[in-house]
C-alpha cells in the first residue's frame, strides 16, 4: 500500500511540476527583485500598464527577501536559472555581475537617453563606456519627525547641530516621547540611517568621498571621525534597550507615536503614510554652523538589467524600454513616494513629504553613500565593516577614533588607490 | 514518613517540573497565537493579554489569505515532505539493512561513505546541485526538492536505522531463511516491522528540517506554483515586516500544519517506541 | 554487545556466489545520495584548492588555507567564529542535554498522568521553523515590546533585564539558549526511547535489591542509556558545528553585535555567498567549508573510535 501511495505521490509531483511549463504560448518574463514591498504595485499598476501595450508578453515580478537576494541571485545566475530581468544593486555588486557576463550591455537600448550620466553612474563600467542597468530610483536620507509632538513641545525644526541636540534634550526632558527612534541591533540601521545620513555634512559630500577613493583622505581624518563622534552622542537619546532594537521596532516606535524623530531614508514615506496617525514633517541633516552648505545623501539605489542568458531578450528589452520611459517614472515615483525617479523628465509628485525630501536637492550638495563605489570591492568589505563599527560606536564598544582606525586598517589591507 | 506519601510528593514535584517546562515551551507559540487575533495597538500596548471583545481583530488573517495562495503553499510543502520522508525511510532502511546484515567487502567503507553526509551541510553544494537541476530541467518542480531532501535525509536514516537493525534477533532471520524466505521478504516482512520505532524517530527528524527549509525552495523552486509554506511566509514577513497583525497571522498559519503532521506521526512514534519496549 | 554478533558468520558460511540483493538494497540510497549530495559537495571542496588568478581559475594547492590561517584579517574572523562555535556547543552540552535527560527520566516514570501532553508540548518548539523561532524570540526579548521586562517584573527581577541580544557579552549566550529551547525535544525523545527500552527484568531486579528512585536512576538506568547519550552528544556536536539558520534569523548574516555571535556557519555563508556589498568568494568559502568538515570529522572519529568503544566496554 505504501508503495502505491509513493507512486501516486511521485506522479502527482511530476504533474504539478510540469504544470508551470504547460502554458508557454506567450512569452513570460520574470523579474528578479529584492523589493518584496513593491509586489502589489507591480501587480496592480506597472505590469498591467505594460501588458496592455504589449500583447503576448506576460510579466511576473518575483521578489526574494532583501537579505537573501544577492546570495540566491548569484547562485541562480551561475546555474542559468535566473529570471530575464535582474534588479540591480548599485555600484560594485552589479558591476561584478556585468564583468562575469551575467548582465548584458544596455548602451543601445532605446530609452537610455532619458538618463543623465550621473543617474547612470551607479551602473556603468569604471571607464564609463558601458551601462548595464536602467536606473530606476534614488533615495535621500534625512530625518522624519512627528509634527504633532514638535508643536506640542514648541520645538522648531532644527537646522544646525546645536539646535538638533537642543531639540533632543527638550524632548527627553519632557519624557513623553523617545527622542530618536533608532536601534543598533540590525547594524545597518546605525550605518545607513546614522553614519551615511549625517556623514556627508562632515566629509563634505562628493569632495570627501572622491578624496577617500584617491587616497588623499583617510578614514582616520577628522571629516570621517567627527560624524562618529556626533553619532556617539545619539546614544543618550535612543530608547531603552536600543542595543536590541530592530529596524521594524524603530519603524513601529515612530509610527505608533512613541518617538519624536526618526533618522530616515526617503523610502519610508509610503509605509509611514499608511501607518502613522499624526502629521509628519522632514528636515535634512543639520549643518554644523548656521549658513554652512548642507550636504545630503542622494543615493542611486535601484536599477534593472537584462540577464545576458535570457531566452526572451527581445521581449525583455521592450520591458526595459518601458521602464526607462517617463510614463513608468510617473507611476513608480507616485506609487512609491520616497523612491525618486532618475529620469531626466521631471516627475510631478503628489506626496508632500516626498516633495520636501526632493526639494533639498536644490539647496544642498548631493552625494552618494561613501562606501558603495570602488571601496567595497575587497575583503574585508568596507560597507559591512561600517555597519559593525557604526553600531559599535553607538553602543560604546569602540570609540570614534578606534572605529576610524579599524576601518582604515581593513581598507588598507587590500585597497591601493590609483596614483 | 510512609512510603506512599513520599512517592506522592515526588510525583507532585515531577508534575510541577514538567508543567513548568511545558509552559516555557508553549508560551512563545501561545503569545503568537493570541496576538495574531488582536488589533495593532493592542499588540503593542498589551502583548500579554488574550484578545478581548474590543481588541479582537482578524485583519491579519484577512491580509494573509488575500495575499498569497497559502492553500497551494501548504499542498506543496505537504507533498514534498511526505514523499521525501517515504523515500528516505525506504532507501535508508534498505541500505541500513544491507550494512548491518551482510558481511561483504567494502561494508565498512560504504558505511563511512554514507555517514559523511551527516557532517557537511548539503547547502555547500548548492551551485552544483542547481546546475544539475537546470541541466535536467527540474528547476521549479517539486521533484527537485524531493531529490535534495531525500539525499540529505539518507545519511542520518542509515546511521540510526543500522544501529537499531543490529539489535534485531538473528535467530528470527535465520528461521525465516530456513523457511525459504528470500532476503527481500526477510527485510520487508520480518525486519521492517520490528524497527518501526526507529523508523518513526527517523521520520520525525527528517520531517523537521524538510518542512522548515527555506534555502532550497528559494533556490530550486521559487515559482508561484511550487512555493512552500516556509518560503511563502518568509517572503510575507519581508513584505509586511512592520504589519505585525499580518506577520503573526502568517506565522500562526505556518505553525498549524506542522502540528497536524506531528500528531499524525507522533501516534506512530509513541506506539513504535512503546512496542519496542515491550519486545 | 560486541561489534558484530557472531551469528552473522552463519551468512558467511552459506556460500552464495553472487549476492545480488546486497546491491539492490544499497543501490537506490547510493545513487540518490551520490548524485545529489556527494558529487556537488566534491565539486565545492575541489574549489578550495583553486583560486582566481588574473581572471583564470588556477590550482593553488593549499594556498587558500595559508591565507585563511596566515592572513590576519581572515584568521581573526575564523578563530573568533570557532571560539564562538565552541561556546555554542558547550552551552548545548551543559544545558540542553542534561535538561533533555532529566525530562525524559521524569516522563518515563510509570503511570505518569498527562505524559503525552507534556511530551507533545516540550517537543513542539523543535517542529517550528527558524523563521518563526527567530521572529518570536526577537519579539519576546525586545525591550520595546516589553514581554520579558513585564514577566521579570512579576517575579521582581526587572532590574536584571537588559537587551541581551544586543550586547556583545550576552548575545551569544542568549542565542544559544534559544537554540536549546528549540532543540531540547530531540535528546528528550531519544533518551525517552532508550529508557523505555530498558528490560523490565533489570528494573525489577534492582527493586528487589532495594535500589529505587534516584539511586536507581543513577546506578542502573544511566549506565544503560549511555550509548543513547553518546549518540545525542555526537548529533549535538555535528548539529552545532553546522548551525547557521538560527543565528542568521535572529542576528543577521553579520552575526552582530561586533561579531559576537558569528559561528562557522555564518562565516561560511557570508564568505561563500556574499552579503550585501560583499561579493561571494567561492574559493575561500570552500576553504572554510573544508576546514569545518575536517573539524567535524575529527570530532566524529574521536567519538567513534575512542568514546563509543569505552562506553561499550564499560557496559559489559
Amino acid at each position: 500500500m505504501t508503495r502505491n501511495a509513493i507512486k501516486g505521490l511521485l506522479l502527482a509531483t511530476s504533474i504539478l511540476g510540469t504544470a508551470g511549463l504547460a502554458q508557454a504560448q506567450d512569452v513570460t518574463l520574470t523579474i528578479e527583485s529584492w523589493r518584496n514591498d513593491d509586489l502589489s504595485i507591480w501587480q496592480e499598476k506597472i505590469i498591467p500598464a505594460f501588458e496592455a501595450k504589449n500583447p503576448g508578453i506576460k510579466v511576473v515580478f518575483s521578489p526574494t527577501a532583501p537579505t537573501e537576494y544577492n546570495a540566491a541571485l548569484n547562485a541562480k545566475l551561475d546555474a542559468g536559472s535566473a529570471g530575464d530581468l535582474i534588479t540591480c544593486r548599485p555600484f560594485d555588486a552589479s558591476l561584478e555581475l556585468f564583468n562575469k557576463g551575467h548582465l548584458a550591455s544596455l548602451n543601445d537600448l532605446p530609452g537610455m537617453e532619458n538618463f543623465s550620466d550621473v543617474a547612470k553612474s551607479a551602473w556603468t563600467t569604471d571607464d564609463g563606456a558601458t551601462s548595464f542597468c536602467v536606473p530606476m530610483a534614488s533615495v535621500i536620507h534625512g530625518f522624519i519627525y512627528n509634527k504633532d509632538a514638535f508643536d506640542q513641545l514648541g520645538i522648531a525644526v532644527p537646522a544646525t547641530e546645536a539646535e538638533f541636540f537642543a531639540a533632543l534634550d527638550k524632548i527627553k526632558a519632557d519624557g513623553n516621547f523617545i527622542p530618536l527612534a533608532m536601534g543598533t541591533k540590525d547594524l545597518w540601521e546605525a550605518a545607513t540611517m546614522g553614519y551615511q545620513n549625517i556623514g556627508p555634512t562632515y566629509w563634505k559630500g562628493e569632495e570627501g568621498r572622491k578624496a577617500l577613493i584617491k587616497g588623499e583622505q583617510k578614514l582616520t581624518d577628522e571629516g570621517w571621525v567627527e560624524p562618529y563622534r556626533v553619532l556617539a552622542k545619539w546614544k543618550d537619546y535612543l530608547g531603552d534597550g536600543f542595543e536590541a532594537q530592530t529596524y521594524p521596532d524603530s519603524q513601529n516606535l515612530f509610527t505608533l507615536g512613541r518617538a519624536a524623530i526618526y533618522p530616515a531614508g526617503s523610502w519610508e514615506i509610503g509605509l509611514f503614510n499608511t501607518q502613522a496617525q499624526f502629521k509628519m514633517g522632514a528636515f535634512p541633516p543639520p549643518v554644523k554652523n548656521a549658513g554652512d552648505t548642507c550636504y545630503i545623501s542622494d543615493h542611486n539605489d535601484i536599477g534593472v538589467g537584462l540577464n545576458a542568458k535570457s531566452a526572451n531578450s527581445e521581449a525583455a528589452k521592450k520591458l526595459l524600454t518601458f521602464i526607462a520611459s517617463p510614463e513608468f517614472a510617473d507611476i513608480y515615483a507616485n506609487s512609491l513616494p520616497g523612491f525618486f525617479s532618475l529620469n531626466s523628465t521631471a516627475v510631478k509628485m503628489a506626496d508632500p513629504l516626498a516633495q520636501e525630501f526632493v526639494s533639498w536637492r536644490e539647496k544642498c550638495q548631493p552625494s552618494i553613500r561613501s562606501t558603495y563605489q570602488i571601496l567595497s570591492r575587497g575583503t574585508p568589505n568596507l560597507e559591512n565593516e561600517t555597519w559593525t563599527e557604526s553600531a559599535n560606536v553607538i553602543n560604546g564598544t569602540d570609540t570614534p577614533e578606534v572605529a576610524g582606525e579599524k576601518l582604515q586598517k581593513g581598507l588598507d589591507s587590500w585597497y591601493k588607490p590609483a596614483k | 514518613m510512609s512510603k506512599a506519601r513520599h512517592s506522592l510528593t515526588r510525583t507532585g514535584l515531577v508534575h510541577l517540573a514538567l508543567i513548568g517546562y511545558a509552559v516555557i515551551s508553549i508560551f512563545p507559540v501561545f503569545l503568537t497565537l493570541i496576538n495574531s487575533m488582536k488589533d495593532r495597538n493592542a499588540i503593542f500596548r498589551n502583548p500579554m493579554q488574550v484578545p478581548t471583545f474590543e481588541t479582537f481583530d482578524l485583519v491579519g488573517y484577512t491580509t494573509v489569505l488575500g495575499q498569497g495562495d497559502f492553500a497551494t503553499y501548504f499542498q506543496n510543502s505537504f507533498i514534498v515532505t511526505v514523499v521525501s520522508i517515504a523515500l528516505v525511510l525506504l532507501f535508508g532502511a534498505m541500505a541500513a539493512f544491507a550494512l548491518s546484515e551482510y558481511r561483504f567487502r567494502g561494508n565498512m567503507l560504504m558505511g563511512l561513505y554514507l555517514a559523511i553526509g551527516i557532517m557537511i551541510p548539503i547547502r555547500l553544494g548548492t551551485v552544483a546541485i542547481l546546475q544539475g537541476m537546470v541541466a535536467t530541467g527540474l528547476v521549479n518542480t517539486l521533484t527537485a526538492l524531493v531529490l535534495v531532501y531525500t539525499a540529505q535525509g539518507i545519511p542520518l536514516a542509515v546511521f540510526i536505522l543500522s544501529e537499531f537493525m543490529r539489535t534485531v534477533s538473528d535467530d528470527l532471520k535465520n528461521a525465516g531463511r530456513i523457511d525459504g524466505l528470500s532476503e527481500y521478504s526477510i527485510f520487508f516482512r520480518l525486519v521492517l516491522p520490528l524497527v518501526r520505532p526507529a523508523m518513526a524517530t527517523v521520520a520525525v527528524f527528517t520531517m523537521i528540517p524538510i518542512w522548515n527549509d527555506l534555502w532550497f525552495p528559494l533556490i530550486l523552486a521559487p515559482s508561484e506554483a511550487t512555493k512552500t509554506v516556509t518560503l511563502g511566509s518568509q517572503i510575507f514577513i519581508g513584505q509586511f515586516v512592520t504589519n505585525w497583525n499580518a506577520v503573526l497571522a502568517a506565522l500562526s498559519l505556518a505553525i498549524l500544519p506542522v502540528l497536524v503532521l506531528y500528531f499524525i506521526f507522533s501516534r506512530q512514534l509513541i506506539r513504535g517506541i512503546t512496542s519496542g519496549a515491550v519486545k | 554487545m560486541t561489534d558484530i554478533p557472531s551469528s552473522h558468520d552463519a551468512t558467511g558460511l552459506i556460500k552464495r556466489p553472487k549476492r545480488w540483493h546486497i546491491g539492490v538494497f544499497l543501490l537506490p540510497a547510493f545513487i540518490v545520495y551520490s548524485a545529489v549530495m556527494i558529487l556537488p559537495l566534491i565539486e565545492t571542496l575541489r574549489l578550495s584548492l583553486f583560486n582566481t588568478v588574473d581572471g583564470q581559475s588556477t590550482f593553488v594547492g593549499l594556498g587558500n588555507f595559508k591565507v585563511l590561517f596566515g592572513d590576519e584579517r581572515w584568521s581573526e574572523d575564523f578563530w573568533n567564529a570557532l571560539k564562538n562555535n565552541v561556546i555554542f556547543f558547550i552551552i548545548h552540552m551543559l544545558v540542553q542535554n542534561p535538561i533533555g535527560v532529566a525530562l525524559a527520566a521524569m516522563l518515563s516514570i510509570q503511570k505518569l498522568r498527562f505524559a503525552a501532553f507534556y511530551r507533545t508540548a516540550i517537543f513542539l518548539p523543535t517542529l517550528l521553523s527558524f523563521v518563526i523561532v527567530g521572529f518570536i524570540w526577537k519579539l519576546i526579548l525586545s525591550p520595546i515590546w516589553g514581554v520579558s521586562p513585564y514577566l521579570m517584573d512579576l517575579v521582581g527581577l526587572k532590574s536584571f533585564f537588559s537587551p541581551w541580544l544586543g550586547k556583545p557579552n550576552s548575545a551569544l549566550i542568549a542565542v544559544s539558549l534559544i537554540s536549546v529551547w528549540q532543540y531540547v525535544g530531540i535528546p528528550m525523545m531519544l533518551i525517552y526511547a532508550a529508557l523505555l527500552n530498558i528490560p523490565e527484568e533489570v528494573i525489577e531486579a534492582a527493586e528487589c535489591d532495594g535500589v529505587t528512585g534516584w539511586s536507581q536512576f543513577w546506578k542502573i538506568k544511566l549506565p544503560l542509556i549511555l550509548p543513547a547519550i553518546g549518540i545525542i552528544s555526537i548529533l549535538t556536536f555535528v548539529g552545532n558545528f553546522n548551525a547557521f539558520d538560527l543565528v542568521y534569523t535572529v542576528q543577521g548574516a553579520l552575526a552582530g553585535p561586533d561579531g559576537a555571535t558569528d559561528i562557522l556557519g555564518t562565516l561560511l555563508y557570508r564568505t561563500f555567498f556574499g552579503f550585501q556589498l560583499q561579493l561571494g568568494d567561492r574559493s575561500m568559502g570552500a576553504t572554510i567549508a573544508t576546514v569545518m568538515f575536517l573539524i567535524i570529522l575529527a570530532g566524529v572519529s574521536l567519538y567513534l573510535f575512542v568514546i563509543q568503544r569505552r562506553i561499550r566496554r564499560y557496559q559489559f
